[in-house]
C-alpha cells in the first residue's frame, strides 16, 4: 500500500454538484458545520433551481453547493474551485468551467452512463470520462452508486431509498481527504432518522464506507490539512444569514421586552425566516402565514397598532404588493420593520438567484413622497446586526423601516464571533399612558425630539383616537386637506427619517487607508468579494480603500466627507446601477458604477480587473 | 373583560368630526345604530376599535369616539385579523362595503371568515361605488347602467350571503339600515357570536343607486318580499302573513297559508348549514316573476368553532408551557459552537 502524505493547504474551494434530489445541499451544509467546528474561516453559496425536483439528470436540475475554507480570513466563498464533486454528467458540465485548471474532480461513474449522458445533451463519443479531455485535472473516478447499493445489499431497503444515501458515500469521502471530524454528521443523522432506525443506520453506514473507501483505496496520494484559522477570540457558531436575521427579530423582541408578530407569505429566498421564527413561539414569537403578502404586511400593521414589534418579510415581487401598505404604515408613524431578501428580478426573475436591484424600490417603490428609512447587512452575520437595529430604529422612532439582504447572504454561511445578549444595546420603547376625563385632549400626532409621535395602543383609557392613510393635521391627527399642513407633514415625515442619522454609527473605510487613489463603494452582499479585491489591489501597491454602506437611508452623517477623500469613487452593485445614481444625486460626486447582472456575486478577480481597467 | 364603573351612553361614542356623509345616506342609520349598542355591552369603550377600509362606508371610524383605524382600500380585514390575533381581548369591528370587501378586498374577506377571529364585520352593501361616484359594484345587479357601464353592466353579481357560507362563515345576517330595530338585534347577536360575524346591511345610496332596496325597505311592500327570519320559527311572510315556505325534500316551495297549514312549513334553525344555503339562494331579482321573498335575519350560526384568535394563542401558550420560556443566550449561540483562543 502506498503512503498517503499529508499536505498543509492554506485554502481550499470545494464544489459539490449533483442532481437537485442527490442532496448536495445537505451535503454541503454538513462539511460546512464540520469545517465550521474544525476552526477553519469559511464561507459559503448554495446554488440550487427554483424547481424543487428538477427533471431527473438534466442541466436545469444542477444543484451545486461551494465553500471555501481556509486557515486565513475567508470573505468569499471563492471564484473558482479547487475540488470538484459532480454526481451526473450534467452536474461535470454546468460546474467544469469553473474549475481551476489542475484541480480534482471526483466523479460518480454511474452517473456517465449512456443515460445521464443523453439527459445532459452529451453526444455518446464525448463522455468526459474516456474522452481524453480531462487531462489537465486530476480525475477521481469512483462508483459512488454501486458502491453504496453494495454496502446497503444487506438492508432490505429499496434501491430507490438506498441511492438516496450516495450523499453520505461523497461526505465521507471528503470527510476523509479533509481531515474533518465526522462525529457532527453522525450526531446530525441520528437526530433527523430517530424515528426510523434503518435510514439512520444505512447513512451511517454509507458515511463510515466513503471515510473507509479513502482510506483503504490507493487513489489518493494525499491527504489535506487545513490548520484552523486565526480568528479574534471568543466564541462561534456558524450561521446562515437567513437564521442570523431571525435572531436579529427574536433578540430585539426579548430586548424591548414586545412580542414579535411576523406577518409573511412564503417566497423564495425569505421563506427560511418564517421557518426559522415559527419555532419560537415559547420566545412570545408569533407567526403569521396570510393569505397574500399584502393580508402579511396588512396583519403586520394591525400587530403594531396593537404594540406588537411587527416585521414583515418577502422578496421583490411580494414587497411590490405590499407597497400600498407601507405608504399606510408611514401615514400611520408606526413601527413596522420590512424585510426584502432579493432575488434576482423583475416579476418574477430568478428566484433561486442573488441580485441587489430593490434598493430602488426600498427607496421609492411607493406613490407620493414616502421616506422610509432603509439598512442592508453586508454578510450572513451582518444580518443579525442589521435585522436587530432595524427593529430598535422603527420602535423609537415610531417609523416603518426596510431591511435588505439578498439570496446569496441569507442562504450563505460563515463563522460568526456571536454577541451575549447582556451586550446588545438596549430597545426602551414606552406607550402612552391612560389620561383621565378631566386630563388634556390626546393629541396622537404631538411630536418628540425625534419628531416621532406617541404610541398609545387600544385598550388604554382616555387615549381613544383614529388614525388612517388619509392626511393628518399635525399634532391633532384630524382628517387635514389643509395645502400648507400637507406640505408640513411631508417635511415632517422627511425630517424624521432625516434625524435617524443622529442615532446611527459614522461610516468607516472597512479596508484600506483613509484617502487613497480609488474607493470601493459597495453595499450589501457584495462585501466579501469587495473586501478581498481591495486586499489583492492593496498588495499589488495600489492606494484603493473599501467602504461598505449598511445605513443607506439616511447615510451615515460622515459619507460625503470619505467620499470627498478619494480620487475616484467606484460603486459595484449587482444591479444597473441603483446607489450609484443616489450617491451622485446626493453627494455630486463622479461616481462610476460598475454592475452586474447575472443572478451571480461577483468575484473577486472581476472587481480586480475591473478596478485596474480603470486605475492603469 | 374589565368591570364598568360608568355607564356609557350613545353620545360618548361619537366623535367630535362633522359627520360627513350625504344628507339621507342611509350610513346614517348604521352609525346611530352601532352608537346605540355600545353602551348595552357593559365594556370601557377604550376596548373598541373599528377598522376599515376605503369607500364611504370606511369613514365610520372617524365618527365613532373609540380606537379607530381609517385604512386602505380592502384591507380592513387583514389588518383586523393581525389587532385581534395578538390582542384578543379587544373588540374588534370592520366597517366595509360590497366594493370594499367583495371586490378588492375578495381574499381578505373569505379568508377571514375561513379564519374565523372574533371580529364584527359589518358590511355595508349599497350595490355601487359611491365614494368614487357610481361606478357598478360586484353586487350590482347585471344589466345595471352607470358611469363605467353606460350599455349595462355585463357582470353576474356576487351573492354575499352565499359566499360568505361558502367561505364558511360562523356567523351570516343580513339585515337593512331601514329597521333599526332589526339591525341593532343583528349587530347585537354578530357582537355575541364568539367567531367572525358577517352581518350584510342593505343600506340605500340615495345619490348614485336611490331605491335599490326600496321593495324590501318600503312599507308598501315589505311584508311581501321580504322573508324576516326568526330561530325555531316557521318561515311565514306576505301582506297578511298568508304565505310561508315549505320545503319539498331539498325544493323549497312557496305555500298560501289559506290552503296549508302553518304546521307544515319549515322551521327556521340557524344551524343548519344545508338549509341556511338553500335560505342563501333565495336571491332573484323581485323585478321578475316567480320569486322568493328576500330574506333578512340570521341564515346560520356556528357556536362550535373555535375562533382564530384563541386558537394563535393557545399554541402560543401551549409552546411556552412545554418548552419554558426562551432562553436568548442559549437560542443565540445554537447547538454547536467552539473555541478560539
Amino acid at each position: 500500500m502506498t503512503a498517503i502524505t499529508d499536505k498543509d493547504l492554506e485554502s481550499v474551494v470545494i464544489r459539490f454538484a449533483g442532481d437537485s434530489g442527490d442532496g448536495m445541499q445537505l451535503t454541503g451544509t454538513q462539511f460546512t458545520n464540520a469545517t465550521a467546528l474544525h476552526g477553519n474561516d469559511l464561507a459559503t453559496f448554495p446554488d440550487f433551481p427554483a424547481e424543487i425536483r428538477a427533471p431527473l439528470g438534466t442541466l436545469a436540475g444542477v444543484s451545486g453547493f461551494q465553500i471555501h475554507f481556509g486557515s486565513t480570513q475567508i470573505n468569499t466563498p471563492g471564484d473558482q474551485s479547487d475540488v470538484l464533486v459532480a454526481m451526473n454528467v450534467a452536474a461535470f458540465k454546468v460546474n467544469i468551467k469553473n474549475l481551476k485548471k489542475g484541480g480534482v474532480i471526483i466523479l460518480n461513474s454511474d452517473g456517465f452512463d449512456s443515460k445521464n449522458l443523453r439527459l445532459a445533451n452529451v453526444p455518446e463519443d464525448q463522455n468526459p470520462i474516456n474522452d481524453g479531455s480531462l487531462t489537465d485535472y486530476d480525475v477521481k473516478l469512483v462508483d459512488v452508486t454501486k458502491i453504496t447499493r453494495a454496502a446497503l445489499a444487506d438492508s432490505g431497503m429499496t434501491t430507490k431509498e438506498i441511492d438516496r444515501c450516495k450523499n453520505m458515500f461523497v461526505l465521507g469521502l471528503v470527510y476523509w481527504m479533509y481531515h474533518r471530524p465526522i462525529e457532527n454528521t453522525l450526531e446530525f443523522l441520528r437526530t433527523k432518522f430517530k424515528k426510523n432506525e434503518a435510514v439512520m443506520n444505512a447513512n451511517i453506514k454509507v458515511l463510515n464506507a466513503g471515510w473507509n473507501y479513502g482510506e483503504t483505496t490507493e487513489m489518493f496520494a494525499n491527504r489535506y490539512t487545513i490548520a484552523p484559522a486565526k480568528m479574534e477570540s471568543g466564541v462561534y457558531r456558524g450561521i446562515m444569514g437567513n437564521q442570523a436575521a431571525a435572531l436579529g427579530l427574536i433578540s430585539a423582541s426579548v430586548k424591548s421586552g414586545l412580542p414579535l408578530f411576523y406577518g409573511t407569505y412564503p417566497i423564495t429566498p425569505a421563506s427560511d425566516i418564517l421557518h426559522d421564527l415559527s419555532k419560537y413561539k415559547n420566545f412570545d414569537i408569533k407567526t403569521y402565514q396570510a393569505e397574500d403578502e399584502i393580508a402579511g404586511i396588512c396583519a403586520a400593521i394591525g400587530a403594531a397598532f396593537g404594540g406588537h414589534l411587527a416585521v414583515t418579510g418577502s422578496s421583490g415581487p411580494g414587497i411590490a404588493l405590499k407597497g400600498e401598505a407601507i405608504g399606510l404604515a408611514t401615514m400611520l408613524e408606526l413601527p413596522l420593520v420590512i424585510l426584502n431578501i432579493q432575488r434576482a428580478g423583475p416579476s418574477t426573475g430568478m428566484p433561486t438567484k442573488t441580485e441587489q436591484a430593490d434598493l430602488n424600490q426600498a427607496m421609492f417603490g411607493r406613490n407620493g413622497e414616502c421616506p422610509v428609512v432603509v439598512l442592508a447587512a453586508q454578510s450572513p452575520s451582518d444580518c443579525f446586526t442589521l435585522a436587530y437595529e432595524a427593529c430598535k430604529i422603527a420602535l423609537q422612532h415610531m417609523i416603518p423601516v426596510f431591511f435588505l439582504s439578498d439570496g446569496y447572504i441569507a442562504n450563505g454561511a460563515e463563522p460568526w464571533k456571536f454577541p451575549n445578549s447582556a451586550d446588545l444595546e438596549p430597545i426602551n420603547v414606552s406607550f402612552a399612558k391612560e389620561r383621565a376625563a378631566t386630563d388634556d385632549k390626546f393629541m396622537p400626532y404631538f411630536r418628540d425630539e425625534k419628531l416621532s409621535r406617541p404610541w398609545a395602543i387600544p385598550g388604554t383609557k382616555g387615549l381613544e383616537h383614529r388614525i388612517g392613510g388619509i392626511e393628518k393635521q399635525n399634532v391633532t391627527g384630524n382628517i387635514s386637506y389643509d395645502a400648507a399642513n400637507h406640505e408640513l407633514m411631508t417635511h415632517l415625515r422627511q425630517e424624521k427619517v432625516d434625524k435617524v442619522a443622529d442615532f446611527i454609527p459614522l461610516q468607516t473605510i472597512d479596508s484600506g487607508e483613509e484617502s487613497g487613489d480609488l474607493l470601493l463603494l459597495g453595499w450589501g452582499g457584495t462585501y466579501g468579494a469587495l473586501r478581498t479585491a481591495t486586499a489583492q489591489l492593496i498588495a499589488e501597491g495600489y492606494k484603493v480603500s473599501h467602504a461598505q454602506v449598511r445605513y443607506i437611508n439616511p447615510f451615515p452623517k460622515n459619507l460625503g466627507e470619505i467620499l470627498g477623500r478619494f480620487k475616484t469613487v467606484v460603486v459595484p452593485e449587482l444591479n444597473n446601477g441603483q446607489l450609484v445614481k443616489i450617491i451622485r444625486d446626493k453627494y455630486f460626486v463622479d461616481a462610476i458604477p460598475y454592475n452586474k447582472i447575472q443572478g451571480l456575486p461577483f468575484m473577486s478577480h472581476e472587481v480586480i480587473a475591473k478596478i485596474k481597467q480603470i486605475l492603469d | 373583560m374589565t368591570a364598568v364603573v360608568e355607564k356609557l351612553t350613545p353620545k360618548d361614542f361619537s366623535s367630535d368630526q362633522e359627520v360627513r356623509w350625504c344628507p339621507g345616506c342611509g350610513d346614517y342609520s348604521i352609525l346611530k345604530q352601532v352608537q346605540t349598542i355600545l353602551p348595552d355591552l357593559g365594556r370601557p369603550k377604550e376596548e373598541f376599535v373599528f377598522i376599515s377600509g376605503i369607500g364611504c362606508s370606511s369613514r365610520f371610524p372617524y365618527y365613532m369616539d373609540t380606537f379607530g383605524m381609517h385604512s386602505i382600500h380592502g384591507r380592513a380585514n387583514a389588518i383586523a385579523t393581525g389587532l385581534k390575533a395578538t390582542r384578543p381581548e379587544l373588540s374588534v369591528w370592520v366597517i366595509s362595503g360590497d366594493g370594499d370587501s367583495m371586490s378588492i378586498g375578495g381574499n381578505h374577506f373569505i379568508h377571514m371568515l375561513r379564519r374565523n377571529p372574533d371580529i364584527n364585520l359589518l358590511v355595508f352593501n349599497n350595490q355601487i361605488y359611491g365614494l368614487t361616484k357610481g361606478q357598478y359594484s360586484p353586487t350590482s345587479e347585471q344589466g345595471k347602467v352607470t358611469k363605467s357601464t353606460p350599455m349595462g353592466s355585463i357582470d353576474y353579481p356576487f351573492n354575499p350571503i352565499a359566499l360568505s357560507l361558502g367561505a364558511d362563515g360562523t356567523f351570516v345576517a343580513r339585515t337593512m339600515d331601514r329597521d333599526p330595530k332589526h339591525q341593532q338585534a343583528m349587530i347585537r347577536r354578530a357582537y355575541d357570536h364568539q367567531g367572525t360575524s358577517l352581518v350584510e346591511i342593505y343600506q340605500n345610496c340615495n345619490v348614485f343607486n336611490d331605491g335599490a332596496f326600496e321593495i324590501y325597505t318600503e312599507k308598501s311592500s315589505k311584508k311581501e318580499q321580504t322573508l324576516m327570519m326568526e330561530h325555531g320559527k316557521p318561515l311565514v311572510f306576505g301582506e297578511n302573513n298568508d304565505k310561508g315556505i315549505k320545503l319539498d325534500g331539498f325544493k323549497p316551495i312557496i305555500v298560501d297559508l289559506n290552503d296549508s297549514s302553518v304546521n307544515d312549513l319549515w322551521i327556521h334553525d340557524e344551524e343548519d348549514l344545508v338549509k341556511a344555503t338553500i335560505l342563501s339562494r333565495f336571491y332573484d331579482d323581485p323585478a321578475k316573476g316567480d320569486h322568493f321573498p328576500r330574506p333578512f335575519g340570521v341564515f346560520y350560526v356556528n357556536n362550535h368553532k373555535d375562533t382564530f384568535d384563541k386558537l394563535f394563542n393557545d399554541q402560543m401558550a401551549y409552546a411556552k408551557e412545554k418548552l419554558g420560556k426562551g432562553d436568548l443566550d442559549k437560542l443565540i449561540a445554537g447547538k454547536e459552537t467552539w473555541v478560539v483562543n
